[in-house]
């Protein structure tokens, strides 16, 4: 078919109108929302930092000192590499798969009850009580869980009263209080990707490989998971992600002495003003995240399409 | 592989709240025979099916499998395997994993595991298929897998809940005569469930007839066919024509009904036998092919006479139906096997007089009928 046809085709099926809509808001949203910032982004993190005046002047060349400074810190760092930043970004990037582990394994559970066992009311009411404290905001949500994991919190007063410690235990050091933060904070975005995939499977197909003698750790390894992977990749795409992306939660929840990666963005931009730096390393956190999950998804042997769903 | 084991149902019960799905069923199914519990959907046939594979617990009443109590063991500790509905094969896993899943549960070497679902799509005659996908099979060969499936399970007794549901009519007929087959060769107990009664005639050794969660009658397929228990049974399985009445006088066996379209002669059900009294409401079944025209009207009334005028014909290969109309509106319709020659000069609007052979009527207490499908 050719252009002409094709365009003709599109009016005539959505009307003129809609047809129009829909070429200038997808327009919209991929040039101006997504393609546009990126080469932004991307267009800063080669360059310079320099006063506004020089800006567009000699002065102004590509470069990948950004990126190298990540690597190798300044130049006269007696240590020959970034330790400080380079360390904190593998930690949150293995932070970042913990809390998708932990996020997975505490929701199939409950995704698969909501699916496949509850049913009717109990079923609805489960998937509100899910949703409701995300009507609260995000940054008031991580201050919640500063209030119950603090030196005089929920947790440790509850421990003390029983007697199971003597001193409070400090979650917020410890990173627990951080973990549970992000955790909690992500667990919608793990449980409807992985209700709506186990409740489209045919309840027989459980039983009939229970009929066949399996045992219930069996029929989830072969029968249910298998059918829920584009769930389980979407879910766990999603949480890590937004984890490794998170801002609010570390900041609020996390120890006086772990950084986030997403921390060090945000000082390069708003507290050294060095936008050329934090746009280097904010594409840094975005293409290490996304090569780690086509990675996992291809060795799950999942298509890529899938992690949209 | 084992051979199959006898399945006893004994007073059972099974209710879900206020509904009763099965009442006080009681059911000996021997070893190594071909069953079919036969009924209309909603009669607590499937029920039955799920209680002896042990995905429904009875409220009250036993199951037996080989003689052992049933009660609290799982479906995946019975020597039972089930053919779902709807076949619920694996879609994920290849033909052959699917065969042996029962084998990899069992923990059973790979190596093993692919010779013996290698053999079992021998014995269903698909050899070398195994590689495939499920959703590549046509759907006479999924039952088939299905059906292997199950067996690489080593059940004593297969359960099958109405798979051939899904297959058309040709296709339905020739699974019909393979499952007949395969559980022949494999000497295992099978039970059925079915609405269709063709398949139940076709299949069976012994059928129990179902309605609103009664069994009705247990018999095979001719005394089920030839001599119904009940109004439901004689109308439910196979069709027949009923005239409503009351019992004039009952003789050797036979009792004289008067009816709207005069007084039938008929033979008394085995199961009525001493049941019926003059007075009683009773119910003459005669099937349409046991009807033959006769000479000019004669009019009704002596025994095995009815007077009818012909309304329609329908033509259907083998045979052709004709629908009658009697005294008062009494719908009947008779079945003529077709020979080829010229037909019968009949004609729509004609009178005539049916005749049929006493012995070829039934006589049964008024009940509850089968619902015009």
């Amino acid at each position: 078919m050719g252009i002409a046809a094709t365009v003709r085709k599109f009016i005539a099926t959505n009307g003129l109108g809609m047809a129009l809509f829909m070429v200038l808001g997808v327009s919209f949203w991929v040039l101006v929302l997504v393609v546009l910032p990126q080469i932004t982004m991307v267009d800063f993190s080669f360059r310079p930092k320099l006063p506004p005046a020089a800006i567009g002047g000699p002065q102004d060349v590509y470069t990948t000192a950004n990126y190298e400074y990540f690597v190798k810190g300044n130049p006269g760092n007696p240590e020959g590499w970034n330790r400080v930043d380079v360390t904190v970004f593998w930690r949150t990037l293995v932070a970042a798969v913990f809390v998708t582990v932990f996020n997975f394994v505490l929701c199939y559970p409950v995704a698969y009850y909501m699916a496949k066992v509850a049913t009717g009311s109990w079923a609805r009411l489960l998937a509100l009580s899910l949703v409701v404290p995300y009507w609260i905001n995000e940054i008031l949500r991580a201050f919640a869980f500063r209030i119950i994991f603090g030196d005089a919190g929920l947790i440790n007063t509850v421990l003390k009263t029983l007697g199971v410690i003597d001193v409070s235990i400090d979650f917020i050091r410890a990173d627990v209080a951080l973990y549970a933060g992000l955790g909690y904070a992500y667990i919608l975005l793990m449980i409807f990707p992985l209700y709506s995939a186990i409740e489209s499977l045919d309840k027989n197909q459980i039983e009939a490989a229970r009929d066949m003698g399996s045992p219930w750790w069996r029929i989830h390894w072969r029968i249910v998971m298998p059918f829920a992977k584009q769930g389980i990749v979407s879910g766990c795409t999603m949480v890590f992600m937004l984890s490794a992306g998170a801002l609010a939660a570390p900041q609020i929840l996390g120890g006086p002495s772990s950084l986030w990666f997403t921390q060090i963005i945000y000082q390069g931009f708003f507290e050294y003003f060095n936008w050329n730096r934090g746009a280097a390393y904010a594409i840094i956190l975005l293409v290490s995240c996304m090569a780690i999950v086509l990675g996992v998804t291809k060795l799950v042997g999942g298509k890529a399409g899938e992690i949209g769903r | 592989m084992k051979s199959g084991v006898g399945v006893e149902l004994e007073n059972l019960w099974i209710k879900f709240g206020d509904f009763t799905a099965v009442r006080n069923a009681t059911v000996r199914i021997e070893e190594g025979e071909f069953f079919s519990f036969l009924g209309p959907s909603g009669c607590g046939k499937t029920t039955i099916l799920r209680t002896v594979s042990g995905f429904q617990e009875p409220s009250q009443g036993v199951v037996r499998i080989g003689g052992r109590n049933m009660a609290g063991i799982g479906p995946n500790k019975r020597p039972t395997a089930l053919i779902f509905q709807n076949l619920a094969l694996f879609p994920l896993m290849q033909v052959w994993e699917n065969i042996a899943f029962a084998l990899e549960v069992k923990g059973v070497p790979k190596a093993e595991r692919r010779k013996r679902a290698d053999e079992l799509l021998e014995l269903i005659a698909l050899p070398g298929q195994g590689d495939k996908l499920v959703d590549e099979l046509s759907g006479g060969q999924k039952q088939r897998v299905a059906v292997a499936r199950a067996l690489a399970a080593e059940p004593q007794v297969l359960l099958l809940d109405e798979p051939l549901s899904a297959l058309d009519l040709k296709l339905r007929q020739h699974m019909r005569t393979e499952l007949r087959a395969i559980q022949q060769r494999v000497g295992l107990t099978f039970i059925y469930i079915t609405h269709d009664q063709g398949e139940a005639l076709t299949m069976s050794d012994h059928i129990a007839v179902m309605r609103e969660g009664v069994i009705e009658q247990v018999g095979d397929g001719k005394q089920i066919y030839d001599d119904p228990a009940s109004a439901f049974v004689a109308s439910f399985v196979g069709e027949n024509n009923d005239f409503a009445g009351t019992v004039q006088a009952v003789d050797n066996g036979q009792a004289v009904v008067a009816t709207a379209v005069g007084e039938l002669q008929a033979r008394i059900a085995t199961a009525a036998r001493g049941a019926l009294k003059p007075g009683d409401s009773a119910m003459v079944f005669i099937r349409p092919e046991n009807f033959t025209i006769v000479e000019a009207a004669k009019g009704n009334g002596d025994g095995n006479r009815i007077a009818a005028t012909i309304a329609n014909e329908e033509f259907e290969g083998q045979s052709y139906h004709v629908f009658l109309e009697g005294e008062g509106g009494a719908a009947i319709k008779m079945s003529l096997t077709n020979r080829g020659q010229a037909r019968t000069a009949s004609a729509v609007g004609q009178q005539v007089t049916l005749a049929y052979s006493p012995d070829q009527a039934v006589a049964l207490p008024a009940g509850a009928m089968a619902d015009e499908e």
